[in-house]
């Protein structure tokens, strides 16, 4: 009978276990809501080539995580830009970085794909694997960095330089400390940002240092306490580093990782939070201030019309805010301090007129010099050569070199409280 | 009325043995229940059309060539591992740890395709692999095995620990080897040179592995049924006083079997690094080692029968894909669906075990 007991509790265990294994399912978050679609196509579709053209879009999660819910919106208002049919886009959701991804581009390109797409950075070198197999079919990449080294001709990356983004969302975070100086909730002195990061990246990096800059712009005071959780996506890590940061004395939480764990955590804190990915408005309408966010859509769509009209597609390409590729939520006027959405915008025309740069070498410092001159790592080699020249004319040349981020500088005012790396 | 006599409405009998063909009966008519039950499930949830979601994942396991080629790839991988629980557990020692000691030995092997990569020639680089991917599962089962055979500790809470150990350990080891710097991934390890990759027969990317499973299937089978080993692992399993009696050394049986079922689980991970995807990553196992728990019970330990329950479990993992693709539904339903469809199966084996018996007396007792 004991066995029996034992066999039976073990069997319990097995399946407990296999249970906790699969339910990466988080809880459902707020659907963002769905922006108006991106302007119609710069240059209108090629009909005849339209009809027998398929793409296929291969995404890291499902539409629970706010990064690739905004890629999946981002490829269905593509689509419909374009007049697709059911049966001319393929969408594959929760494809792990390994190779599954490989298998996945693969099965699409047996499925008569001439375009694959996909979103997360891990993919890359699966989809280079794709990509040398099926030479006629276009491999694009969305935040790789090889493309532009690689030489292979079918394969693409792309990304947009969302630093501005994230400067002007900081804008929107330094006027909302502000007025919670003004109305005497602390002081001056001990304004502080919490950003919760995912890893150590350069694009995580050259993220936090633009929000902080861009609140910085505003509010001289202004610290910065950064956190990294060790994953993309692990809502209770982000959840509990939030809390964290809050406890710490951060008035305000802006985080780069992409489950709803930090915007809940600071709705539960009553902590204002300036979002990425897209609105939160929904689970968070009393914190939310506002969230920068790529918008992939004009990438699909230049890419998908290049390939109808036989041109070639740039191997590394970067959008920014004249293409539309870079864009800012509503602001939540709930949350947000008064005038914060003209000051963005006065704030955007002055980024776009290139009167303003967000990497100002006059507003920064490292160890308390300001820079002249920085060599980055953009050819990502195994070796971590640093061997570009960024700095000229004044300011740090992001995303010009390759179009993924490459400032990886600490600067002053900002405190990484762990460093997972 | 006289209710003292009466039993219970229902009572459960254990069953002698039954002949093949009924419990294969029962066993189909558990299989077809589910397919109604999912069926069900789907029209009130969904709306769609049960049938049409069946051919999908039909299609999606095996539609085109390269989806039989994934389809028996994964069905290796797990069966590999399936395989390595099996002694093991026939030996009642209960190895949760399978997923650590896959991922452990993996981590030896992206560990000598990194640091030895362009030191060694090409034949001597898998041959260092194939040994410290043995050696590490071997000793990341062995551990929990020592300290079973010594000193009696629970074995069940000892590999689950080692399972979070050797994740630990991955992601350790990932930031130290990370490309590009701070990007917490690996990437495809010797991508140009392909050093340490094992080698592809023909163009076919995916049959070594297979091969390699397959191999170890038929040793697995002849060595539990017709070795002196397999023998005493049975007799430990029944009774570990009987086994004593007799003059096993089961101290010995433990070490020894533990020793080899974490080999075995070292090899799956090398042909998940060294065969297939080529990076270590810390869910590569992806859930496998639990999974594999399964498939052995299902198949009542025996490695042919494995190969079916391990089928159907990939098949059911690789339909569901394909439906959440081409029905727009999340992959969390095709787990109801598979959760579904297993609780049948397990579900059968009860029924094939023990009967139900009716109260009969019923009619007699209303007539007086």
């Amino acid at each position: 009978m004991k066995k029996i007991i034992a066999m039976l509790l073990a069997l319990v265990m097995v399946f407990a276990l296999c249970a906790c294994g699969d339910s990466k399912a988080p809880e459902q978050p707020a659907e963002a809501p769905a922006e108006a679609p991106a302007d119609a196509p710069a240059d209108a579709p090629a009909e005849n080539g339209a009809k027998d053209l398929k793409v296929g879009f291969i995404f890291l999660h499902d539409e629970n995580s706010t990064y690739d819910l905004n890629f999946i919106n981002a490829a269905k208002s593509a689509c419909a830009a374009l007049g697709f049919s059911e049966d001319q886009f393929i969408f594959r959701t929760n494809i792990p970085e390994g190779q599954e991804c490989y298998d996945a581009a693969c099965e699409l390109a047996d499925a008569g794909c001439s375009i694959i797409f996909a979103d997360s950075f891990g993919h890359e070198d699966f989809m280079i694997q794709a990509a040398k197999e099926f030479p006629d079919v276009q491999f694009c990449h969305s935040t790789g960095v090889r493309a532009h080294t690689e030489g292979l001709p079918n394969y693409h990356n792309a990304f947009a330089s969302i630093y501005e983004g994230r400067y002007l969302a900081g804008i929107a975070a330094g006027m909302k400390l502000n007025e919670m100086i003004e109305a005497g909730e602390f002081t001056a002195e001990e304004a502080k940002i919490g950003y919760i990061g995912a890893f150590t990246y350069a694009e995580v990096v050259s993220g936090y240092t633009s929000f902080y800059l861009g609140a910085r712009s505003v509010c001289p005071s202004v610290t910065m306490d950064v956190t990294f959780t060790g994953s993309w996506y692990d809502e209770t890590a982000e959840k509990e580093a939030a809390n964290k940061l809050i406890e710490g004395g951060c008035k305000l939480i802006s985080q780069h990782a992409d489950s709803m764990g930090a915007p809940t955590a600071c709705e539960t804190a009553g902590v204002p939070n300036v979002s990425y990915n897209g609105s939160t408005v929904d689970a968070c309408p009393n914190t939310f201030i506002v969230s920068s966010r790529i918008d992939w859509t004009p990438y699909y769509l230049y890419v998908i019309n290049a390939v109808m009209n036989d041109e070639e597609i740039a191997s590394d390409w970067t959008g920014d805010l004249s293409t539309g590729s870079v864009v800012l939520t509503e602001v939540n006027e709930k949350a947000a301090a008064e005038g914060t959405a003209q000051a963005i915008a006065d704030a955007k025309a002055k980024l776009e007129s290139g009167e303003l740069h967000v990497f100002d070498t006059s507003a920064f410092t490292v160890d308390g010099k300001n820079l002249d001159s920085y060599l980055a790592d953009v050819d990502s080699d195994a070796a971590f050569e640093h061997e570009t020249e960024v700095i000229s004319d004044g300011y740090f040349h992001e995303s010009e070199f390759r179009s993924a981020p490459y400032f990886d500088i600490q600067i002053d005012g900002i405190t990484l409280l762990d460093t997972k790396g | 009325m006289n209710n003292q006599n009466r039993g219970p409405l229902v009572h459960i009998v254990k069953r002698g043995s039954i002949p093949w063909y009924m419990a294969w009966l029962i066993r189909g008519a558990a299989i077809v229940l589910a397919l109604l039950v999912c069926a069900l499930v789907t029209t009130l949830l969904t709306g769609e059309n049960p049938i049409q979601i069946y051919g999908a994942m039909f299609k999606g396991a095996f539609g085109t060539p390269r989806k039989i080629w994934i389809l028996l790839q994964n069905l290796s991988i797990l069966l590999c591992i399936s395989l390595a629980l099996t002694p093991a557990f026939k030996m009642r020692f209960w190895n949760i740890g399978g997923e650590g000691q896959v991922l452990i030995g993996g981590l030896a092997s992206a560990a000598c395709m990194i640091l030895l990569g362009d030191r060694v020639p090409n034949w001597l680089l898998i041959f260092i692999m194939v040994v410290a991917s043995i050696a590490a599962g071997a000793l990341w089962a062995v551990i929990p095995g020592f300290f079973k055979a010594k000193w009696n500790t629970n074995e069940t809470l000892f590999t689950l620990m080692m399972n979070y150990v050797a994740t630990q350990l991955v992601a350790f080891f990932i930031i130290v080897w990370e490309v590009p710097k701070g990007a917490g991934k690996i990437g495809i390890i010797n991508q140009t040179s392909q050093a340490g990759w094992l080698p592809q027969i023909g163009d076919y990317k995916y049959l070594l592995n297979i091969i390699i499973v397959a191999l170890l299937t038929i040793g697995m089978y002849v060595y539990l049924n017709y070795s002196k080993h397999g023998y005493e692992i049975s007799v430990v399993g029944e009774s570990e006083r009987t086994a004593r009696y007799v003059g096993i050394k089961v101290e010995k049986v433990i070490i020894r079997t533990m020793l080899l079922s974490g080999a075995i689980c070292g090899i799956a991970g090398l042909l998940l690094v060294g065969g297939t995807d080529h990076t270590i990553t810390t869910t590569i196992a992806g859930g496998r080692g639990y999974t594999a728990i399964m498939v052995a019970w299902l198949a009542k330990f025996n490695p042919v029968t494995m190969i079916f329950a391990g089928l159907l479990l990939v098949f059911l993992s690789r339909g569901a894909t394909e439906i959440s693709t081409i029905f727009g539904l999340n992959h969390s339903f095709a787990d109801i669906l598979t959760g579904i469809i297993l609780f049948f199966i397990i579900g059968s084996e009860f029924f094939i075990n023990y009967k139900l018996s009716f109260r009969k007396s019923n009619k007699k007792e209303a007539k007086a």
